[in-house]
């Protein structure tokens, strides 16, 4: 093993990572080697510890220490809302935005032709199952604004129908502070044909 | 090499963190690929969805490359379909069968502009996108050298009364010389010979002939299955055909494999 060699292993794995090119894992390589017990000893047992905690919800898909997780196990929550989202990125996403008090089922994707995600590869069934048992009244789809999200959310509901609980979706349109004229032609199409009474 | 055209999008995939493989549709260049970068980023996802129709520029050092692609959105018909089911599930299916029917840089001037008439219609409603959908699909099987002969019956020659297709040769046959194996013969919609109006029975129909054409020609030539995306439309108009008559076959279990 030459001297550097786990040097350049450490910036590969952490260059396999999102928003990191070699240029910045090797960056962050460098800061930590600088102050190895400050950062790298206590990043590497943070690392070990959420590989071996961290587990999907049984309930809902979130990633937590425990399943059910925190949310599922929380009894302020509205049980009978159920927020549907593509991944655990959206459900962070509407966590931080503290706009939804109810709780969340991550599909694990979206239906896609082209990539071959059909409706056995997503957390369909679960979903259905869900909402029978639990008596859910509200199902909120909230799933991307793109034509694989917009399928997977109408089949959804064909699906939920026979339940009869009320199925939602977000809405689209102008963004808080977007000004009209820097918005893209898809985004102006949706918010004018989903325009309401003022 | 260099070229700018209209372009219809036909798929992305994701490459990279941000970057899309887009798959396009142009009259000049058939069926054209391309990196696109940052295609899957925030600004752009937008542009690069199936159905809209852009204004795309290619470049590559070589011709045989996959190239760059660059776009701008025209029409966005992905945006003005998400709201309605049965648009999306048209577009969509549009979109993935020409994308694996086709074949890469061989231009089907026909192809594209039937596509291109089909997205300019998609807001008119059913009555009129469906049937010229499965239009759309007839060409796309003659433009690929699978067409269709319903001028007249392949048994008799005449071309009254054509209510059949032949699940072999892809011909017509007439209500007479047909009867006696009307169970292992296709259902000739009339609207596709131009005859009257057509409704969810007739769509269906349209659906599983020229389904049963491309799973069997287009596509099983490639040993693959037929899109995904089709599966759903074709489960659409089922659901459409029940409601308006009642119970119907389940409608992937039908022919079109």
């Amino acid at each position: 093993m030459s001297e550097s060699e786990p040097i350049e292993r450490l910036v590969g794995l952490l260059a396999k990572l999102p928003g990191l090119g070699r240029r910045s894992a090797r960056r962050a390589v460098l800061r930590m080697l600088m102050q190895p017990e400050a950062l790298m000893l206590p990043l590497a047992a943070a690392l070990r510890e959420a590989a071996e905690a961290v587990r999907p919800c049984a309930v809902c898909g979130n990633l937590d220490t425990r399943s059910p997780c925190a949310i599922c196990r929380d009894p302020r929550r509205e049980r009978g809302v159920i927020c549907v989202v593509e991944g655990v990125a959206d459900l962070w996403a509407l966590e931080r935005a503290q706009v939804h008090r109810g709780l969340y089922h991550v599909l694990g994707g979206t239906l896609s032709a082209l990539g071959g995600v059909g409706p056995e590869d997503l957390a369909i069934r679960p979903l259905l199952a869900r909402v029978a048992e639990d008596g859910a009244e509200e199902v909120i789809l909230a799933l991307p604004a793109t034509v694989d999200g917009a399928t997977t959310a109408h089949y959804l509901t064909d699906r939920l129908r026979p339940t009869g609980v009320r199925v939602t979706r977000l809405a689209q349109g102008v963004p808080v502070g977007g000004a009209l004229d820097v918005l893209d032609e898809g985004t102006l199409a949706a918010a004018v044909k989903a325009r309401r009474p003022a | 090499m260099e070229w700018r055209a209209p372009a219809i999008v036909l798929g992305a995939r994701p490459f990279g963190e941000g970057g899309a493989v887009v798959t396009l549709l142009t009259e000049e260049h058939g069926r054209h690929a391309g990196l696109v970068r940052g295609g899957f980023s925030r600004t752009q996802r937008a542009v690069w969805q199936p159905g809209n129709l852009v204004e795309a520029r290619w470049v590559a050092r070589l011709a045989e490359q996959l190239g760059a692609l660059s776009g701008e959105l025209i029409h966005p018909a992905a945006a003005l379909a998400l709201d309605d089911p049965l648009a999306l599930a048209l577009l969509a299916s549009a979109c993935a069968v020409a994308e694996g029917a086709l074949p890469e840089r061989e231009p089907h001037p026909r192809a594209f502009r039937g596509l291109l008439a089909l997205i300019g219609r998609l807001g008119e409603g059913a009555a009129t996108a469906l049937p010229d959908y499965v239009r759309w699909e007839v060409e796309l099987l003659a433009e690929l050298g699978y067409g269709l002969d319903l001028t007249r019956c392949a048994a008799t020659g005449t071309t009254e009364d054509l209510v059949w297709v032949s699940p072999r040769t892809g011909r017509a046959v007439c209500a007479a010389a047909g009867a006696p194996y009307a169970e292992r013969l296709l259902p000739l919609p009339a609207f596709l010979l131009g005859q009257g109006p057509s409704g969810p029975g007739d769509w269906l129909a349209g659906l599983r002939l020229t389904g049963h054409f491309l799973g069997k020609d287009a596509y099983g030539h490639h040993h693959r299955p037929l899109p995904a995306a089709r599966g759903l439309l074709l489960d659409r108009v089922a659901a459409l055909t029940a409601s308006a008559t009642g119970p119907a076959a389940p409608a992937s279990a039908g022919s079109t494999r």
